[in-house]
């Protein structure tokens, strides 16, 4: 779409280019966005985001904390999908103390398993404000109940919402409590239904289509070189997934689908995510069926708390206990750049140590922030109305874009 | 897997730097700044090398050198599933030749690098500051900058804006050395002389 107001006919005017502020108080901006937009009448001629505004220096504490206290940061980055932030720490963690293959089977099982559950989550936030963001309200009504579940099953691993705090390096925090396994499957036996109606209200709804079918589009090409990931790059039809590509923990033996787009357009994006979810779900079944009793993490006490039980008893895993949760561990001197793939894309983690108990550097590497660099080529010629639609396909998260 | 590509890079830059990190299972290229970007284009466009996407770049300071930084560039080739990590000194007043030519993904790259750094990138049209307010003074995640950093905000009623003031901690920043004599003190005070009588011992 684009418009050319050189050539006017007689009863046309010319329209002046003008400046707009889009947020950082929009609730379309999802989050704390500032979008500069130069319009020419209708028409998106340049998008400029201004980010930051949710800036934590996230990076900067890492540096001034230990391994185990840095993990709950990683929450706090993609706070929509929590549990996949932290999976990327703590594999970049266990990979410098040359413990990536010690790791338990089980807490294995279990990390892939709520990643699948955190990928779910996320992309029913992302899908349903995205509909409402094009004008439907009741896909957020229905996902967020859907949401509820799973949060409740973080609760009960985890303790906690959303600043789960569950993977570490090592393993898990704590084993499933008893009964978890039956209950996941409950969930997971009344969600294809809801998947089938959320897909009823959206993915031939006319108004929906019009909104979003050839908006945004984005090209193999060009989504390779903006270092596109996830389900946006999927949605260009490359069929690129770090499950698949570079699997870590037990992926390498989950059967799942890689969805991939045609067009590149919103409607992919939209439609991949949905597809993901169908995925997942079959990941999370072959886990459950898979995952037998065993230890969550590894034995060592150097690197992992002992039981409770055994600190009443022993005084040297009370001095386990004390030294790891002050001192924490020393990580050998290297450098890695462990990747996920995380429900936006790939999220990397560049861990630079030095032998101490604190990281060196920490790099956070988040999906988003390549999408949303993005904006300009792909609101370039659109509508204003596009431009809300595109930034809601691109499952925008401040928390990790801004760290 | 890291030989092939090890083998493929030397085929390509011959008097390519390379090491690994992890004990061989990261490939990481040392590079200059001069004929950086005759390299990844290389990198780019040689067909056994094939990295397409530049995912992540990203600036390490180590103050005790000479040239205190690092810029670090994590390179993914999609097609044949690799990774590479190029590292490139580099001084606060040398710029960086700017590869946003190459993947244009790393203009806010290196602007972020910028920003944290003051790390200045030969070519970019953009160098603004990116994660940090309007106005700020200095990098943050410089090594001398402290966490705390030097001003800060508040809404002031009387005048009814925002105020910048330096910053005032009620309470000092707690930093434990938890560094334990155990494993990092190899020394007790008082206990020099051990050292000066030890027979090292034999290597395994």
């Amino acid at each position: 779409m684009s418009i050319t107001t050189t050539e006017l006919a007689p009863n046309q005017i010319q329209v002046d280019s003008h400046t707009i502020n889009f947020g950082p108080q929009h609730p379309a901006a999802h989050g704390v966005l500032r979008l500069i937009l130069e319009m020419k009448g209708e028409v998106v001629e340049r998008a400029d985001p201004h980010i930051g505004l949710l800036h934590r220096g996230t990076e900067k504490l890492i540096e001034h904390k230990t391994y185990l206290q840095a993990l709950p940061y990683f929450d706090r980055l993609d706070y929509v999908s929590p549990m996949c932030m932290e999976h990327g720490f703590a594999l970049a963690t266990e990979r410098l103390l040359g413990i990536d293959r010690d790791i338990p089977e089980r807490a294995q099982y279990i990390r892939v398993l709520f990643s699948e559950i955190t990928r779910i989550l996320n992309h029913l936030l992302n899908v349903t404000t995205y509909a409402l963001d094009c004008g439907a309200i009741t896909p957020a009504l229905w996902g967020f109940e859907q949401r509820e579940h799973l949060l409740e099953m973080y609760e009960q691993v985890s303790g906690s919402h959303y600043h789960a705090n569950y993977f570490r390096p090592g393993g898990v925090a704590k084993d499933l409590p008893a009964g978890m396994e039956s209950r996941i499957e409950g969930w997971c036996a009344q969600f294809p239904a809801f998947i089938d109606k959320l897909e009823g209200l959206l993915t031939n709804n006319r108004i929906f289509k019009q909104r979003t079918v050839d908006i945004g589009v984005m090209t193999a090409e060009q989504a390779i070189e903006w270092g596109f990931s996830g389900p946006c790059l999927r949605a260009s039809g490359v069929a690129w997934d770090l499950r698949r590509s570079q699997p870590y923990d037990v992926y390498d033996r989950m059967e799942f689908d890689i969805p991939v787009g045609r067009h590149g357009d919103c409607y992919d994006r939209y439609l991949i995510r949905i597809a993901e979810m169908r995925q997942s779900l079959r990941i999370i079944d072959q886990c459950l069926k898979q995952m037998r009793p065993g230890p969550v993490k590894i034995a060592d006490n150097k690197l992992t708390p002992p039981k409770r039980s055994e600190m009443k008893r022993s005084m040297e895993a009370l001095i386990h206990h004390f030294k790891l949760y002050t001192e924490g561990y020393h990580v050998p001197e290297g450098a890695t750049y462990s990747v996920v793939e995380a429900p936006k894309g790939e999220f990397g983690v560049y861990l630079v140590a030095d032998g101490t108990n604190k990281p060196y550097r920490c790099k956070i590497r988040a999906p988003g922030y390549a999408h949303l660099q993005a904006i300009e080529v792909l609101s370039k010629g659109h509508m204003l109305a596009d431009a809300v639609a595109i930034i809601g396909s691109l499952d925008i998260v401040f928390g990790e874009i801004d760290r | 897997m890291v030989e092939r590509l090890a083998e493929a890079v030397r085929a390509t830059v011959p008097d390519a730097v390379l090491t690994t990190d992890r004990g061989g299972a990261e490939l990481v290229l040392h590079a200059g700044r001069p004929g950086l970007l005759a390299l990844m284009l290389n990198l780019r466009d040689t067909p056994g090398l094939a990295f397409q996407q530049c995912m992540d770049i990203c600036g390490v300071d180590r103050p005790e050198r000479v040239e205190r930084f690092d810029v670090v560039y994590n390179l993914l080739s999609l097609t044949l599933n690799h990774r590479l990590r190029v590292v490139v000194p580099a001084a606060a007043d040398t710029p960086v030749p700017s590869v946003a030519g190459i993947w244009p993904s790393a203009t806010w790259f290196e602007r972020e690098a910028w920003d944290m750094y003051g790390l200045v990138f030969e070519g970019l049209s953009d160098l603004r500051r990116l994660l940090t307010d309007y106005g700020f003074e200095g990098h943050p995640l410089r090594k001398d900058f402290p966490l705390s950093g030097h001003v800060e905000l508040r809404y002031d009623e009387a005048r009814k804006q925002v105020v910048y003031e330096p910053v005032s901690l009620t309470q000092d920043f707690r930093d434990f050395d938890f560094l334990s004599p155990w494993e990092a003190m190899t020394t007790l005070p008082g206990d020099e002389k051990v050292h000066l009588n030890r027979i090292p011992a034999p290597k395994p």
